[in-house]
């Protein structure tokens, strides 16, 4: 692999997204790549925009993706990922999870949530895939297994092996939740 | 060796450790607060909050006279708070090491600011390292160390919001097993600062900073990397890597230690090319040094001082590439941060919006109280500033406008240089009212202990400061604590104490509601009931996370997974709509 790949994690504050992102640089870091991670803490604990970027490869220098050379947006909000979508490749990927999270203007009824995210994303990016990340979440058996459903999701557009995604979760998910993850994780990889 | 994924935090935490350092000390401040938490984990590292950032370089510094390592750490406005003792420091030097890191924010991700913390290594003769990423953070960290032993002198290191919070591969190193046992030595003609031994001590500090000028040239922290020769370019920390994505044909000079700068070697550099490009963010700090050099570099004549540099941003700057940015149009609702829900803050803001306080703020989670539909802060400015803001606006009004001046404050605020603003208050007697939002914890930046907590940085007990009791011994005459979930009590006292033409101090009394040891009793949450909602939305005036408008249904919603039973909301509904969730509800 000579060229540097690049996610884009996109969501809200308190979804689980620093996880997904710790997760996945393990896997490339077991898989023998350079990896490089950042996101911006603070402000975005208390429910704001959360962006992670993710970049792996033989050698990595910016750990900020530059813009429009985003691989796959990993979106764990709909709205969130709307406002990413310009900063992809033009055949770049889309994972988005379905879920909503009313941001303030809207929970106050100043604003509308957009509709026919899905949709209009498709348009743009045709191979977009949607996941309903919750429903597959609470059938796994935890509301907050999110976060490894969309992971699971992830894992099959990226060429790397399953053990090194069950490591990675092992090493990262305390045991008590671990059975649930596994079970999210699974669900998440069973989504075409 | 074993290599690790660190963020740029954990790996100084990482290189203190491996230093041999025996103590740290801190303020909390993003982005810096991790390193502190982190060094928790090496035992052999006594390490602390301290109260503010002066205190905590004192604490150092002690240390360091005690002949122990010792490392400071905080974000760029703390030095502010801390300068005072900097500055002498370097000129007394050290005993053991003293590694102070100052945690830059370009871009005010999480700051009030943007000030570029290099000015303080020129401003204070302190020499500075600056990493460009986690394995350099944790190796400049040891060889900061070794610097201030043998040049007699604090050492810097410098990060950016964007080298402590990303991660990368780290090969991690061990302990040295021979520590030398602090022990006092004395020696006040070096650390008595009196005027007549600090003369002597400048002669030898400006001496220093020659004697690191020299030998900064022959070390490989600066370095040269080759590339076609055509372009040249000096840079430094982050700037380093987006000049290697933006340029990767070019001729770079990486420089490790950004004061002193190695001038013969960036003579020697320099003369190789007809275009020269100095990369930074923030000021022309090395542009204008190496300007005096009489060399011609092209630097901030293209690149931004404003915000943070990206790889696309000294793409479009440098060379005019359109590149794209994230969606920003009005249609897509903006996400900015908000108080949790069950935040004890929110219902003393929807008050103070009511009585229409003119509220002098401070900094902390409580400066969301800005955000509508709280609307309630007109003033912020650095960390206690709230009180002195309301002794001074006071002076200048009426003494009916006086009536509507409040300081509001956070404990750990108030502790770390409040306490000063209320004594002045008292002491000059102005007619504001100060309220303390005591959440007995350092909320913002992730929940850290402070003096109010009970607890240490290490999560032992500890003694806890007595909140009323501290106002009455300044002299605060009228002090009154309540309970901020009750509404109507807050909206009594806040009237009552605002209308009093004295000094008076109001401290809502309620932990954070992210603290799992003060809250292990979960409240049950509530929901809306329809049929008694009017559609009034006056829960919509607290800007709760938990309360959404049902456009379809005029009623408001609640999300009973977030909702924390705190009850604010039910006060404000005139038509007893909100009720606790029941077992089938």
């Amino acid at each position: 692999m000579s060229k540097v790949k690049n996610i884009l994690i996109a969501g809200v504050g308190g979804q689980g997204i620093l996880l997904a992102s710790e997760v996945i640089s393990e896997v490339m870091l077991m898989a023998g790549l350079d990896v490089k991670k950042n996101e911006i803490h603070g402000m975005s604990q208390r429910g704001g925009s959360v962006v992670s970027h993710v970049r792996y490869g033989e050698k990595v220098y910016s750990s900020i993706i530059p813009e429009g050379e985003v691989d796959i947006l990993f979106s764990f909000e709909m709205l969130e990922t709307c406002r990413y979508l310009p900063l992809l490749r033009k055949n770049g990927r889309v994972i988005v999870n379905d879920w909503k999270i009313a941001p303030p203007s809207v929970a106050l009824g100043k604003q509308a949530y957009p509709e026919n995210i899905p949709e209009n994303i498709r348009q743009q990016f045709p191979t977009t895939t949607v996941v309903s990340g919750l429903d597959l979440a609470l059938a796994a058996g935890n509301a907050k297994a999110v976060n490894t459903v969309l992971l699971g999701a992830l894992s099959n557009i990226l060429e790397f092996d399953r053990e090194l995604w069950l490591t990675a979760l092992r090493k990262m998910i305390p045991p008590r939740l671990l059975e649930v993850n596994l079970k999210a994780f699974d669900s998440g990889c069973r989504i075409k | 060796m074993k290599k690790v994924l660190l963020s740029g935090n954990e790996a100084i935490a990482r290189g203190t450790y491996e230093a041999g350092a025996l103590v740290a000390c801190a303020y909390p401040g993003t982005p810096s607060t991790e390193i502190l938490e982190n060094i928790t984990q090496y035992q052999e590292i006594n390490s602390s909050w301290a109260p503010n950032e002066k205190v905590a370089l004192e604490v150092g510094i002690g240390a360091c006279f005690g002949g122990a390592r010792a490392l400071v750490t905080m974000k760029h406005v703390g030095v502010n708070v801390a300068a005072d003792p900097l500055f002498t420091l370097s000129y007394t030097g050290v005993r053991g090491g003293l590694v102070l890191v100052t945690a830059d924010d370009p871009e005010l991700h999480s700051s009030q600011n943007e000030q570029d913390n290099r000015n303080f290594a020129k401003f204070a003769k302190v020499p500075m390292f600056e990493p460009a990423d986690s394995q350099e953070a944790l190796d400049f960290t040891k060889l900061a160390f070794e610097v201030s032993e043998q040049f007699d002198t604090p050492v810097f290191l410098r990060t950016t919001t964007r080298i402590s919070h990303s991660k990368s591969a780290v090969f991690l190193g061990e302990r040295p097993t021979d520590i030398p046992e602090p022990k006092l030595e004395r020696n006040p003609a070096k650390l008595v600062m009196l005027p007549g031994n600090a003369r002597k001590r400048h002669v030898i500090v400006e001496q220093r900073t020659l004697d690191l000028e020299k030998w900064a040239c022959q070390q490989s922290f600066n370095l040269i990397e080759k590339g076609e020769g055509k372009v040249g370019v000096i840079t430094s920390g982050v700037s380093y890597q987006y000049v290697k994505e933006t340029m990767p044909d070019a001729d770079i000079l990486k420089l490790g230690m950004v004061y002193p700068l190695p001038k013969q070697m960036i003579r020697d550099f320099a003369a190789n090319y007809e275009t020269l490009y100095v990369v930074e963010e923030l000021d022309p700090f090395i542009e204008e040094q190496v300007q005096a050099m009489g060399i011609k570099v092209t630097g901030k004549a293209k690149i931004s001082i404003c915000g943070e540099l990206t790889p696309g941003r000294l793409q479009q700057d440098l060379f005019g590439t359109d590149i794209p940015k994230e969606d920003t149009s009005s249609d897509l609702p903006q996400r900015p941060p908000n108080m949790c829900p069950g935040c004890p803050h929110r219902g003393v803001f929807m008050e103070l919006n009511r009585a229409k306080a003119y509220v002098t703020g401070d900094i902390g989670c409580y400066t969301l109280g800005f955000m509508p539909p709280l609307s309630a802060m007109d003033t912020c400015i650095c960390m206690g500033a709230s009180i002195g803001n309301a002794t001074g606006i006071s002076k200048v009004l009426s003494a009916e406008e006086q009536r509507k001046v409040v300081a509001i404050i956070g404990d750990s605020t108030f502790l770390h240089t409040g306490i000063n603003g209320l004594m002045d208050m008292v002491y000059n007697q102005a007619a504001a009212t100060v309220i303390i939002l005591d959440n007995r914890i350092t909320a913002m930046t992730g929940r850290q202990e402070n003096p109010t907590s009970g607890y240490t940085l290490n999560n032992l007990e500890a003694p806890r400061v007595d909140m009323e009791q501290l106002c009455r011994a300044v002299g605060v005459e009228h002090v009154r604590v309540i309970d901020p979930y009750d509404i109507a009590l807050t909206r009594k006292t806040i009237r009552e104490e605002m209308a009093r033409p004295e000094t008076s101090v109001i401290i809502t009394s309620r932990p954070c509601m992210l603290v799992p040891r003060d809250n292990l009793e979960r409240r049950t949450p509530l929901f809306v009931d329809h049929d008694k909602c009017t559609g009034c939305k006056a829960c919509l005036r607290l800007g709760c996370p938990a309360i959404t408008w049902d456009e379809e249904n005029k009623k408001s919603n609640i999300d009973k997974i977030i909702c924390t039973g705190c009850k604010v909301c039910q006060q404000t509904c005139g038509f007893d709509a909100f009720q606790e969730c029941g077992e089938n509800s």
